[in-house]
């Protein structure tokens, strides 16, 4: 039962976030909040694996945590460097606020 | 007895972990600036995260499924601060300066001893 609770405090978690992901002014803002969302999938997808009984979500959640984390170091690199790395060019003074 | 005290523990941890999560996440959503922020984001990432897994692993006792777990918290642990660190020096790079080291700079920058941040 009290993973309900755990759940249901994960899902709020994740809803606050989501404003912030829309919200935020700044690119890094929400470069932030969707790390921040990845990490509560996972431990939502681990919640959710005790609440239906199937210890297997737990690889699901460990593939998850691997993938958030290069997705955010790739959304970076893309807006640190205008691009992915095939020219490194140093931008001008990019935009900042 | 003793698989009573176990739940007990265990509950409370979830429950802490789970509180600290919200208090993670609302912190991120009211905080005024990007920095402070960032500061919000560490504590759900790490608090609850923590938290959350050992209540877990406590659950799930002695099996494959602890191990599974604490791998998985493991590796949370490592690319939490990593990717926090990134953003931050992704957006001081790129010219968000945090408000304490524009007063400073503002003020007299021939006493500044510490390089002024960005390119």
């Amino acid at each position: 039962m009290m993973f309900v609770v755990a759940a249901f405090a994960l899902i709020v978690a994740m809803v606050c976030l989501l404003v912030r992901l829309y919200v935020g002014p700044t690119v890094y803002d929400r470069v932030l909040a969707s790390n921040a969302f990845g990490t509560q999938t996972v431990l939502f997808i681990g919640v959710l694996g005790f609440l239906t009984g199937r210890p297997d979500f737990l690889d699901i959640a460990l593939l998850y945590a691997l993938i958030n984390f290069i997705g955010t170091i790739a959304v970076l690199k893309f807006f640190r460097y205008g691009s992915m790395g095939d020219v490194v060019k140093r931008p001008a003074k990019s935009e900042g606020e | 007895m003793l698989p009573v005290i176990i739940d007990i523990l265990s509950w409370i941890m979830i429950l802490t972990g789970g509180a600290f999560t919200i208090i993670g996440a609302v912190g991120q959503l009211r905080f005024p600036n990007f920095w402070a922020r960032l500061h919000a984001a560490s504590v759900s990432d790490s608090a609850g995260v923590i938290l959350l897994i050992a209540g877990m692993c406590l659950q799930a006792g002695p099996t494959l499924i602890t191990v599974k777990l604490l791998v998985i918290g493991l590796f949370l642990f490592v690319t939490g601060a990593t990717s926090t660190h990134a953003t931050a020096s992704a957006a001081l790079v790129s010219g968000l300066t945090p408000p304490v080291l524009k007063q400073k700079s503002g003020e007299d920058n021939s006493a500044d001893k510490s390089e002024k941040p960005g390119s």
